[in-house]
């Protein structure tokens, strides 16, 4: 439990010399359950997408299971992290069983038909999550919530320990909302996934996170354990608003209810 | 897919056998027999059916891989101006007057290929300066590419003399008159190559069509696989517009239709797409050939008629796009 899996030193990143993310610096051990948080363009999204290699380059010093970001080839890199993006809308005519034997993609080789592991990988990361009775269905007929579900899937399937979600249940009603966070917190706690999310929910973050790490204007404003996060001298930092605090009537935990004008 | 396979096999036994004259038996039997009926069958018919079959395929099977890395259902060699490209090497390999041939591959299909990864390499980089692949800015890229690229080619054809003249509009009509096997020899390998290289990339091609970015999560190297379908692509594209010039509708229906049929998992489409469009271009270039016969219809309209409704079709189908449709 106490190996460092993802180790980031003062990492900068730019796109067109705008900088997005400046000297940034985590350090992720292995099981944890991080929520970045954060308000819109702090660089959130970036920081994932440099962490998979879909955004490439930056300054300064990433290292997965102590292997520098770099010397990975894309494949390897597969193996180590997955991740599941912000739902965009554009679904192909896949089925979700197809959909998620496509996360198998690092252990497979050209030509070779998925063996028996893929298989049960496969069937391991659909009952997980709760969709086998659906693994036959086409993708575009799926609900928001459902789809949400078959892309955790895909990433739990991929065999990748660390699991990179860019805000899961932004678009999702209450029941799936729950289920997904249920299932995030059974990959973390029973499967042994880290887990970094991204989230706007930061009440979910509080329950559902030992760790908070708050990023503003590409900077690192908290990191810490979820506990400290919630006054209001850290929220107003972040979000330029205070907010008002109640207990969570099981766990005790501070949380955020909306203000009434 | 058996039933594919079982199509492409009956297209391409009958093909020869129909025609303007009829073939008999012993004609067929006897190759060297010196018949006018065992030349017309060996000489000109099976090349013809052969040409067909290639141009077919490799035509599709770029659609369909155009399609799933555009992730786009117009993207086609057509609407991503590589076909008008490949038309302008050859129409410029023509007003050159050049004759060369490199390792037996002639020149012209050279020509083809560099004008179609030119303009593969324009409507891509030309998107890729907009940021992303929003389907505007592709279509729109392909289509002015497309527009300047023939516009070159008549020009290229308005300051070239009568008889390069007719060559380069004998390219611009599509056609599948060939005349003894130097053609299919010529053609082939660059269909047979390309499509080599697409049936190793399958699970690429199905991630790319789930997203550029779940592709590169799930450890595919985007960058490099694109050039290599780009240059696969580009050999297939190339090769046969050399040949029997720019075709169109094969490359957009016949991957469409067979995503409706077996589904989207480029495992399975890709052998259906590269049999299905075999079969279907030798199936049109048969009517061609016979409708009117004596006389022929240039292939390209065949095709045309038959895609155009279907392309029609495809931009009304909202249904369409819950199945088979990207």
């Amino acid at each position: 439990m106490e190996n460092t899996i993802i180790e980031i030193v003062e990492f900068s990143f730019s796109i067109n010399s705008r900088a997005i993310l400046k000297d940034i610096s985590l350090s992720v051990k292995e099981g944890e359950y991080i929520s970045i948080v954060g308000p819109n363009g702090a660089g959130k999204t970036t920081l994932l997408k440099c962490l998979d290699r879909i955004h490439k380059g930056g300054n300064g010093d990433i290292r997965i299971a102590g292997k520098p970001l770099d010397k990975y080839s894309q494949k390897e890199l597969a193996q180590k992290l997955s991740y599941v993006p912000q739902a965009d809308g554009r679904i192909s005519p896949f089925t979700v069983y197809e959909f998620v034997m496509m996360g198998r993609y690092p252990h497979l080789s050209p030509f070779s038909s998925p063996g028996k592991r893929d298989e049960d990988a496969v069937h391991d990361a659909l009952d997980i999550t709760g969709i086998s009775e659906f693994s036959e269905r086409l993708l575009p007929t799926l609900s928001g919530g459902e789809r949400q579900k078959v892309f955790i899937a895909a990433a739990l399937a991929q065999g990748a320990k660390v699991l990179l979600l860019d805000e899961p249940t932004t678009f999702l009603d209450p029941r799936h909302q729950a289920d997904v966070h249920r299932l995030l917190e059974r990959a973390n706690r029973e499967r042994g996934f880290t887990v970094l999310s991204v989230t706007h929910d930061i009440n979910n973050a509080i329950l559902t996170s030992r760790r908070i790490m708050a990023l503003k204007d590409g900077t690192v404003v908290f990191c810490g354990p979820a506990d400290k996060f919630m006054n209001n001298e850290i929220l107003y930092k972040i979000y330029e608003k205070s907010f008002l605090f109640v207990k969570h009537p099981q766990t005790g935990k501070a949380i955020t209810v909306p203000e009434m004008p | 897919m058996a039933l594919l396979f079982v199509l492409a096999i009956i297209v391409f036994s009958c093909a020869p056998i129909v025609g303007m004259n009829t073939i008999p038996l012993s004609a067929v039997l006897h190759p060297a027999s010196g018949g006018m009926e065992s030349n017309i069958f060996w000489k000109i018919r099976i090349p013809r059916v052969c040409i067909s079959f290639l141009a077919g395929a490799g035509l599709a099977v770029s659609g369909m891989a155009f399609q799933a890395m555009f992730r786009n259902p117009l993207a086609t060699p057509f609407t991503l101006g590589v076909a008008s490209g490949a038309s302008l090497g050859a129409a410029i390999y023509v007003r050159l007057g050049l004759v060369f041939s490199v390792l037996g591959i002639s020149g012209i299909s050279i020509a083809s290929f560099a004008g179609a990864i030119l303009s593969i390499l324009l409507v891509y980089g030309l998107t890729r300066a907009r940021r992303g692949f929003s389907t505007a800015t592709m279509l729109l890229a392909g289509v002015a590419i497309s527009f300047f690229f023939s516009s070159v080619i008549l020009f290229t054809q308005y300051m070239s003399d009568f008889s390069q003249s007719f060559r380069i509009l004998r390219w611009l009509m599509g056609g599948l008159e060939v005349v003894g096997f130097e053609s299919v020899l010529n053609m082939a390998p660059f269909v047979i190559s390309g499509s080599a290289i697409i049936i190793y990339m399958t699970y690429e091609l199905n991630l790319l069509m789930t997203g550029e970015e779940i592709a590169i999560s799930r450890g595919v190297s985007v960058w490099r696989t694109k050039k290599i379908l780009f240059f696969a692509t580009s050999l297939m594209v190339g090769g046969v517009v050399s040949i029997c010039g720019p075709i169109g509708f094969v490359g957009m229906m016949v991957p469409h239709i067979c995503r409706l049929l077996i589904g989207a998992d480029h495992r399975y489409l890709t052998p259906a797409t590269l049999l299905f469009g075999g079969a279907f271009l030798t199936l049109c270039d048969m009517l061609a050939r016979t409708l009117i016969a004596p006389a022929e219809i240039p292939v390209g309209i065949i095709t045309a008629l038959l895609g155009g409704p279907f392309f029609i079709w495809l931009l009304l189908g909202k249904t369409s796009s819950k199945r088979g449709i990207i």
